[in-house]
């Protein structure tokens, strides 16, 4: 197990956008009323937000940064780093990463890079700016994560398209020696790599004419292998699975119960699914918040839009501890302790 | 373990089902009510209620009620 802790970095602000266009999944086309409601029953999700051909991620991203970086009155040349965590970049190359770097204004001498990691991402990305940032020789730096993923699901397939939303959110960090730390394990399991995944597009299977042959693989599944493709139930008992053991092995490491945590903050996958963990960690009902309902599962940008849909209130005026875990595609997951104080929260704005 | 209290759970489970549906020998698949929606409720019950770990293939493999309780009744016995 991957054990890290950071030191003196302080979540200065928190801020998303969503796309302004909703779908409600009591509108889905090929599903009875009884399937309807079984299915938001279920999975949680009632409504998602769906981005227009050729939003990205990092519109979002924008947006909610520069809200962002005005409430927090930081001047555009004090961030040093900038770290993009998405699947669905702007372009196969360059990285997106450095396209913002210049859209926001930000000087040459900021370091930016991507990162590709889906459901984990959130609590991977603070491990990574975190690190970077607690030697105290960078002083401002920005995670943005997020997915369009409403691009690469197929309308015509049931398993996914009603399941995801989407969404970009940034935090904002701040050297601050004073800073509780962070404590980190992370965590892959590869051998499910083919649990959520495009399969066709990269250089393992490179697009041809028949990547984008729609097939019908069973019934209300169609898609192409240029679309998501999601094993619904091994993704859910690997989640069940091994999620709650890396809690508890984290919560046994740093000597912590659930009682030493006022959320639990976990990636919006599945209601269900949340909730069996929930159930096996013993985390009470009102530890644990949820944006799933309104927004589908945002990949990397759940628990952060869940903290701003959610907590902004808490968060921004008082001290919160929060068990933060992120789990699925690659297989990847995390878990970690956050300490908040007064983080400085925007509105989750509608592009 | 008892197959009797086993079905109960189940049923409580699958609120759209009839109470007294399920038998021992009843096949998962030929329920009017059976989705991959059934399939996640199964498994986060067995997880939440026996601390059994059940994957999509096992369901694959199974047919009916009685399949379930073995497999849930040995993994038990294993840990």
């Amino acid at each position: 197990m991957a054990w890290l802790s950071t030191h003196h970095v302080n979540v200065a602000g928190l801020s998303g956008a969503v796309p302004k266009q909703a779908e409600s999944n009591w509108d889905l086309p090929h599903f009875s009323e009884a399937e309807k409601k079984l299915f938001i029953k279920t999975t949680g999700v009632e409504t998602r937000r769906v981005a227009p051909k050729g939003l990205t991620t990092s519109d979002l991203c924008f947006e909610a940064t520069e809200a962002l970086l005005n409430k927090l009155q930081w001047e555009k040349e004090e961030v040093e780093v900038l770290i993009f965590l998405s699947q669905s970049r702007d372009y196969y190359l360059p990285s997106t990463s450095t396209i913002l770097q210049d859209r926001l204004k930000l000087s040459e001498g900021c370091i930016t890079f991507d990162i590709g990691l889906g459901c984990s991402g959130f609590v991977y990305g603070l491990s990574v700016i975190s690190s970077l940032m607690q030697s105290g020789q960078l002083k401002k730096g920005l995670l943005m994560v997020g997915d369009v993923s409403s691009a690469t699901c197929a309308s015509t397939d049931k398993s996914t398209y009603p399941l995801f939303g989407d969404a970009g959110c940034v935090c904002a960090l701040e050297y601050t020696p004073t800073a509780p730390p962070m404590h980190f394990q992370l965590n892959s399991d590869g051998s499910g790599y083919e649990a959520i995944m495009i399969p066709d597009g990269g250089i393992r299977n490179l697009v041809s004419e028949e990547s984008f042959r729609i097939r019908e693989l069973d019934k209300g599944i169609s898609r192409s292998r240029l679309h998501v493709a999601l094993n619904g139930l091994d993704v859910f008992s690997f989640s069940v699975g091994k999620v709650p053991k890396s809690m508890q092995a984290f919560l046994d490491k740093h000597g912590f119960t659930p009682a030493d945590f006022d959320y639990l903050l976990m990636h919006q996958a599945n209601l269900l699914m949340n909730e069996t963990i929930r159930k096996k960690m013993k985390f009470s009902p009102e530890q644990v918040p949820y944006s799933i309902r309104d927004y589908g599962n945002t990949s990397s940008a759940s628990i952060p839009l869940t903290m701003l849909t959610e907590l902004k209130e808490a968060l921004s005026t008082k001290k919160c501890h929060a068990l933060l875990s992120g789990f699925g595609v690659g297989l990847s997951w995390g878990v970690m302790s956050l300490s908040t104080n007064k983080v400085v929260c925007t509105e989750v704005l509608e592009i | 373990m008892e197959i009797k209290s086993f079905i109960h759970k189940l049923e409580e489970e699958f609120e759209e089902l009839e109470k007294g549906t399920l038998e021992p020998t009843t096949s998962f698949r030929d329920l009017e009510e059976w989705s991959s929606m059934y399939a996640l409720i199964l498994i986060a019950l067995m997880e939440t209620e026996y601390e059994v770990a059940i994957t999509g293939e096992d369901l694959n493999q199974i047919e009916t009620v009685q399949d379930l309780f073995h497999i849930v009744e040995a993994r038990r016995k294993a840990s």
